[in-house]
C-alpha cells in the first residue's frame, strides 16, 4: 500500500548538513499494524514524516498503491489517504477540539463524541475546549489521536502514541488503535512499548537512519528484548504488589 | 423603511434578520429612523445633542440593540450615546456600525458611549464593524467608550473588528468599583492599507474589583496595527491584559501593555506576544487534507473567534 524506496533524508541542523535516513527500504501492506522502533534519534519519526510528505527526501521514491507520490505535498498525500497523529501535537489559541474534529471529519457531531470516547475524554467536557495550552500534555495528545481516529485514512502513522498518557489510558489507548484498525487499512506506530510491539504483525527495528532489522514479533522481539527493556524492571517485578502494571 | 442593503448592514452587525426583537433604535445616515421602547427599557433621543439614552429600570432582564448604519459617502456622523444599566438589571446590548460607502469620499461614524452597570447589574456589551464599498473611499470608524461599573456588577465587552474598515481610533475607559468584574474581548483584522489603534485604560478602583483584557488580532497585507492597553490599580484589584497578534506580509503591529499598581494588594499580570502562524499548525492542518490557505484561514478563525 505505502512503499518507502531507498530514501534518504539530509537535513540541515546548525548550518551543518546532516545525514538522518539513509537508503531505508520499507513496505507497508493494507490490513497490516506495524511497529516501528528503535533508540531515540535513529530517524522513526524522520521516516514518518517523510511518508506524510513533511520532510523532502534526499534520495528515493515513496509510492502509494503503486503510484509515485514523492512529488506530492502533505495536502495531497493526506487526501489520497496518509494521515499522521504527531508526536508533539501543535497547540491552536481560540480553536475549539470540535472545530479540529469537524475539520479531521466533516459529518456529524456524533462522531466527534464517539472518537473522544474512545480515548477516554468525555464529550461534554472537551468539545467546547480551545487547543492552547490550558490543555494538559496528555489530553493533547488523546487529542491528536482522536483527530487520526475521525480522519479515519488508509494509512495511520501513530508517533509514540503513548507519551504523556497515564497507564489506565494506555490500555485503552491499545485497545482503540487496535479496534479501528481494519482489512484495508496500514496501521504505523512508532513506540518502544512492548504491549504495542506484541500487537502488531511485524516490528521494524530503526537503527541510525537506516533498517536494522524487521520481521514477526517473535523472531524480532527476542533480540531487541534486552535493549528495549526498562532498566529498571527487575526492581520493579520485586515489588509488583504494590506497583501498578509497568507500562512496557 | 429599511432596504435591502440596510438589511444587509443589520444582519452583518448585529445578526439582525428583519425587525430586532426587545428595546431597539436603528439610526441611518446620521438620523434615527426606528425606534422602540419597552416597559422598563426606555429609549429616549437626546435634544441638545446627536444621539439617545437608553435607561433600564432595576432588575429589568432583556435585550436591546442600537445599530448604525451609514450608506452614503461624504458623511461624517458623530453620535453621543448614554447608557444606564439599572440595579440587578440583566441586559444584553448589540451596538456595533456598518457602512456601505458608494462613492469616492469618506464616510465616518464616531461613536461616543457613557455607559453605567449599576450595583449588582450585569451587562453583556457587542459592538461590531463591518465596512465595504467599491468607491474607493474610506470607511473610518472612531468609536469612544467610557464605562462604570458600579460594586459587584459585571460588564462583559465583545468589540470586533474583521476586515472592511480603513482607519479606526478606539478609546476605551473604564472604571471598576468594589466587588466589580469587568471582561473585555477585542477581535481584529486588517488588510491591505488599514490602520487600526485601540487606547484602553481600565482603573480598579478598589478591594476585589477585577479586570481581564483580551485583545486577539490578525495583521495583513501592508496593515499596521498599535494597541496600548493599560490596567491601573487604585486597590487591592486583580488584572490581567493579554494582547497576541498574528502579523502577515508586510504589515507592523506595536503593542504596548502597561500595568500599574498603587496598592501592595493588587495583582495585575500582562502577556504580550506577536508572531507568524506557526509552522507546525499549518502542517497538521495539511495533513487533515487542508490547503495552505485553507490551513491559514482556519487557524485565523479560530484565533479571531
Amino acid at each position: 500500500m505505502l512503499s518507502l524506496e531507498n530514501i534518504s533524508l539530509e537535513l540541515e541542523v546548525e548550518e551543518r548538513i546532516v545525514s538522518i535516513l539513509n537508503d531505508v527500504n520499507l513496505n507497508f501492506e493494507a490490513g497490516k499494524m506495524y511497529a516501528l522502533t528503535g533508540p531515540n534519534g535513529s530517524g522513526k519519526s524522520s521516516v514518518a514524516r517523510v511518508a506524510m510528505g513533511i520532510y523532502k527526501q534526499t534520495g528515493g521514491r515513496v509510492l502509494y498503491n503503486g503510484e509515485d507520490i514523492t512529488e506530492l505535498g502533505i495536502s495531497e498525500r493526506a487526501r489520497k489517504g496518509i494521515g499522521y497523529a504527531f508526536q508533539h501535537p501543535a497547540r491552536f489559541k481560540g480553536m475549539p477540539v470540535k472545530d479540529m474534529l469537524e475539520l479531521a471529519f466533516k459529518h456529524s457531531d456524533g462522531y466527534n463524541c464517539k472518537v473522544l470516547r474512545d480515548i477516554g475524554l468525555c464529550p461534554d467536557d472537551y468539545l467546547e475546549r480551545t487547543l492552547d495550552n490550558s490543555l494538559s500534555g496528555g489530553e493533547i495528545k488523546r487529542i491528536e489521536i482522536a483527530t487520526l481516529l475521525a480522519l479515519n485514512p488508509k494509512v495511520r502513522i501513530f508517533d509514540e502514541p503513548e507519551a504523556g498518557i497515564d497507564l489506565w489510558s494506555f490500555e485503552q489507548l491499545i485497545d482503540v488503535i487496535g479496534n479501528s484498525h481494519r482489512k484495508d487499512t496500514t496501521t504505523v506506530v512508532i513506540s518502544h512499548q512492548e504491549k504495542i510491539l506484541n500487537m502488531v504483525d511485524e516490528i521494524v527495528l530503526i537503527e541510525k537512519g537506516t533498517v536494522s532489522m524487521r520481521g514477526s514479533r517473535d523472531e524480532i522481539w527476542p533480540q531487541i528484548k534486552e535493549s528495549a527493556e526498562c532498566s529498571c524492571r527487575k526492581n520493579c517485578r520485586l515489588e509488583e504488589d504494590i506497583y501498578a502494571d509497568c507500562p512496557r | 423603511m429599511l432596504t435591502a442593503l440596510d438589511k444587509k448592514l443589520l444582519q452583518e452587525i448585529a445578526d439582525l434578520h428583519g425587525e430586532p426583537p426587545g428595546a431597539f433604535n436603528i439610526r441611518k445616515d446620521g438620523e434615527g429612523i426606528e425606534r422602540r421602547s419597552l416597559e422598563g427599557i426606555e429609549i429616549i433621543p437626546k435634544k441638545d445633542q446627536p444621539g439617545i439614552d437608553v435607561i433600564v429600570a432595576p432588575g429589568k432582564e432583556g435585550t436591546v440593540h442600537i445599530p448604525v448604519i451609514l450608506t452614503e459617502t461624504d458623511l461624517s456622523d458623530l453620535v453621543y450615546n448614554k447608557i444606564e444599566i439599572g440595579e440587578e438589571a440583566n441586559i444584553t446590548l448589540v451596538a456595533g456600525c456598518g457602512i456601505h460607502n458608494p462613492g469616492k469620499g469618506n464616510a465616518q461614524h464616531d461613536g461616543v458611549h457613557e455607559i453605567i452597570v449599576r450595583k449588582g447589574a450585569r451587562l453583556v456589551y457587542t459592538e461590531k464593524h463591518f465596512g465595504e464599498g467599491e468607491g474607493g473611499g474610506k470607511r473610518v470608524l472612531n468609536p469612544k467608550t467610557v464605562l462604570v461599573v458600579e460594586e459587584g456588577a459585571y460588564a462583559e465587552l465583545e468589540l470586533i473588528q474583521i476586515r472592511g474598515v480603513d482607519e479606526t481610533a478606539r478609546v476605551t475607559e473604564a472604571e471598576v468599583m468594589a466587588g466589580g468584574r469587568l471582561v473585555m474581548y477585542e477581535r481584529l483584522l486588517t488588510d491591505k492599507e488599514q490602520t487600526a489603534e485601540s487606547d484602553v485604560l481600565v482603573k480598579l478602583m478598589a478591594e476585589e474589583s477585577t479586570a481581564r483584557i483580551v485583545s486577539r488580532s490578525v495583521a495583513q497585507g501592508s496593515s499596521s496595527q498599535k494597541f496600548y492597553p493599560r490596567l491601573l490599580a487604585f486597590g487591592p484589584g486583580r488584572g490581567h491584559v493579554e494582547c497576541d497578534s498574528i502579523i502577515m506580509d508586510q504589515a507592523t503591529v506595536r503593542s504596548v501593555p502597561e500595568i500599574w499598581a498603587e496598592n501592595s494588594e493588587a495583582e495585575l499580570v500582562h502577556e504580550a506576544a506577536i508572531g507568524k502562524i506557526a509552522g507546525e499548525q499549518l502542517i497538521k492542518l495539511m495533513s487533515l487534507g487542508l490547503t495552505e490557505e485553507e490551513a491559514e484561514e482556519a487557524i485565523i478563525s479560530g484565533f479571531l473567534k
